[in-house]
């Protein structure tokens, strides 16, 4: 099981970019072991120079935004390679929820598979959080409560989001996608037998007695 | 409901559909698809945190023997390389072959001469099979769609769930078709084909969708390229792609190292053969691309959709009619060190890569040496060959293609990702620019400050003879 999640109140910080991409989110650098820290290497080519020092211009290098908890941004965000360190670095620097009006198939799941909360906004309420973010630029705090499926700023304009619900639902009570579908293993091992039996060819060549133990 | 099923069955049905509904195991409450996988193969730079999970939670691999692992992305591909000759991937291949061994997953290592890019040994060996669903966590698991084979690339989280339970909970695709129309003119691939649709339709026109590919002119390309198409499947922003199977695809698989052999063969090439879309099956989504306005594509920005003909200018921003759309080119101009309006063919060239999971098969390597066969590299150009698998790489050796490429002053390199992904030694100086037949041209993608255009292997050799980009047609690189 992991934590529940129901919501967080924090700092929005927006990246107003469409298509942005997992390389941009977590550069390649930051692949080579396996227990790097993916939390600061999050936009690590736009966050950092050639000498390794932050750029003071970059949006996550700023007060408040340094400590986001939120990441409002345009459409299709997370194209590109499957690596989930993109999401584990989002996690790791304090991100708890993306809003964007669309995000790339692998990254949304690979979201959920690590409690962040990936919610879809109409391209009306992308601008107009932008806007608030502006606007309350010394303090943007919004509050996003996943039960009731809104974001609200710090005006108090409130804005819907989408996330499907049975999606919600386990994001809430912290399910493990894995032992939820080893309740299924019974179904499992039935459809295997029976592929095996009617497509032996299938799983012909496959056996492991030639590995040592 | 079995009545429901029969009528189903009785339903127009398209090739994805077939495959998808032959691999369910269950619809879940929550309305996702729990579906079998025949397939897993796993590679080091996305597998080491998911065995850890295992173990923290004391579960085991529940069919070692559908499991397959090879190194391919850190490893170097310094001629004559093993695994300890990049220092810097030791930790991740380690753990490969650890996790491997401690739970009994056949593994294809740099040593061993079946080792290659993960989407190239898959088919090569008979691993991955038309109508078979196939997962791994690499975006670019789509390659074997080219098969017919349903790939699917997950993230890590993903392959610990299929190492646990050899399934997957996913929203079903939507389906999607591209067809190609025309005739194909000279000099053009499978390779100019998937760019311009990713160009025509943009980089997220197969969200949440399975494409299939159809049209003469898929018909005709042989399994190599149709692999090369169903890669950037993913570059169109889709789950994953497929070219229904045909005699061309089971003569392909005929004879591979893991393939069903003798009456087991002819079963499945029965079966496979079933595997086409019905006349009359739904497509949520479907385009037409003109093949016969298709010249050899280059990129000139810092997205797949950034692509024109070599015969082309950069584009002017201000002609994109969507403001968004405009201010990405305009910054993608400027990272690339292009200006608007340029001609794309003559855009000098640092270095020529080729290799990767979309271009690095035998073919590839025969279409590049054809063109560098008797010439020579500019003088400031860097060039690589780099094969997509140990087993390309002595098939290609076999055929004299290394001494081609080593006359004309190319490296010729062992296998591995190597400059596509540039998690090795293998990058792209901060500033240079590169053209490359990899998949993504993202900023920073082949090195800090590296620049991309990606094109197919003979405009990538034509361009490393020339030392800028040239368009192949006009003799000026053959």
């Amino acid at each position: 099981m992991r934590p529940g999640f129901a919501g967080v109140t924090g700092v929005m910080a927006v990246m107003p970019l469409a298509n942005v991409n997992t390389d941009a989110i977590i550069p390649s650098a930051w692949l080579r072991t396996a227990r790097a820290d993916f939390g600061k290497g999050l936009f690590g080519s736009q966050r950092y120079g050639a000498d390794g020092r932050e750029r003071p211009e970059f949006v996550l290098n700023r007060a408040p935004f340094r400590h986001a908890k939120i990441l409002l941004a345009d459409e299709n965000f997370g194209c590109g390679s499957s690596r989930e360190a993109a999401v584990w670095a989002l996690a790791q620097f304090g991100i708890r929820c993306v809003l964007a009006p669309s995000f790339a198939d692998i990254f949304y799941e690979n979201a959920f598979r690590n409690g962040l909360l990936v919610a879809k906004i109409d391209a009306a309420s992308y601008l107009a959080l932008a806007a608030a973010v502006d606007r309350h630029g010394q303090d943007p705090i919004f509050i996003v409560d996943l039960p009731a499926g809104t974001v609200t700023g710090p005006d108090g304009a409130r804005f819907p989001f989408a996330v499907p619900a049975a999606r919600a639902a386990a994001l809430i009570r912290g399910d493990d996608e894995i032992d939820m579908t080893l309740h299924h293993a019974g179904d499992i091992e039935a459809y295997h037998a029976a592929a095996a039996a009617t497509h032996p060819w299938l799983y012909a060549g496959t056996d492991t007695a030639e590995i040592a133990p | 409901m079995p009545g429901d099923r029969l009528s189903a069955a009785a339903e127009p049905t398209t090739a994805f559909d077939k495959i998808w509904n032959a691999h369910l195991v269950k619809t879940l409450d929550d309305g996702r698809d729990l579906v079998f996988v025949d397939r897993h193969i796993l590679q080091e730079t996305t597998s080491a945190p998911a065995f850890d999970g295992l173990e923290r939670s004391r579960r085991r691999v529940r069919h070692p023997e559908l499991t397959v692992a090879t190194q391919d992305h850190i490893v170097s591909t310094e001629p004559g390389r093993d695994e300890r000759s990049n220092p810097v991937g030791r930790e991740l291949l380690d753990l490969m072959r650890s996790n491997s061994d401690a739970h009994r997953i056949r593994i294809f290592g740099v040593d061993d001469p079946r080792q290659g890019i993960v989407h190239v040994i898959g088919p090569e060996l008979g691993l991955a099979l038309p109508g078979c669903l196939l997962a791994c966590g690499d975006s670019h698991t789509s390659t074997v769609g080219g098969l017919g084979a349903l790939g699917i690339g997950v993230g890590t989280s993903e392959v610990e769930h299929v190492l646990a339970t050899q399934t997957l909970a996913l929203t079903r695709p939507r389906n999607m078709r591209v067809r190609f129309e025309g005739t194909v003119g000279p000099g053009v691939t499978a390779k100019d084909l998937i760019l311009r649709a990713i160009g025509q339709l943009g980089i997220a026109a197969g969200q949440g969708c399975a494409v299939e590919y159809a049209g003469d002119a898929i018909r005709a390309l042989p399994v190599e390229a149709r692999l090369t198409l169903c890669n950037m499947s993913i570059e169109l922003g889709a789950r994953l792609g497929l070219v229904a199977p045909d005699e061309t695809t089971i003569e392909y698989v005929r004879g591979r190292e893991f393939a069903p052999a003798g009456r087991d063969f002819e079963q499945a090439a029965a079966e496979w053969r079933s595997l086409t879309s019905d006349a009359a099956a739904r497509f949520e989504r479907d385009f037409v691309v003109d093949c016969a306005a298709i010249s050899p594509q280059v990129t000139w920005g810092t997205s797949p959709q950034d692509v024109a003909g070599v015969d082309e200018c950069v584009p002017d921003p201000a002609g994109f009619g969507d403001a968004k759309r405009r201010d990405l080119a305009a910054a993608a101009i400027r990272y690339m060190g292009l200006e608007p309006g340029m001609k794309i063919e003559g855009i000098p060239i640092d270095v020529a890569f080729i290799g990767s999971c979309t271009n690095s098969r035998l073919a590839d390597l025969e279409a590049a040496a054809t063109i560098v066969r008797g010439r020579r590299v500019a003088g400031h150009v860097r060039a690589l060959v780099v094969p997509g698998s140990t087993s390309v790489r002595h098939a290609a050796e076999a055929l004299g293609l290394d001494r081609i490429f080593r006359d004309a002053g190319f490296e010729w390199r062992d296998a591995g990702c190597s400059m596509c992904v540039s998690v090795n030694e293998d990058v792209v100086p901060s500033g240079a620019r590169c053209i490359a037949t990899t998949n993504r041209n993202f900023e920073n993608r082949q090195g800090p400050g590296s620049r991309t255009h990606l094109a197919s292997p003979a405009m990538v050799a034509a361009a490393a003879i020339a030392g800028r980009i040239t368009d192949l047609r006009k003799g000026s690189g053959t």
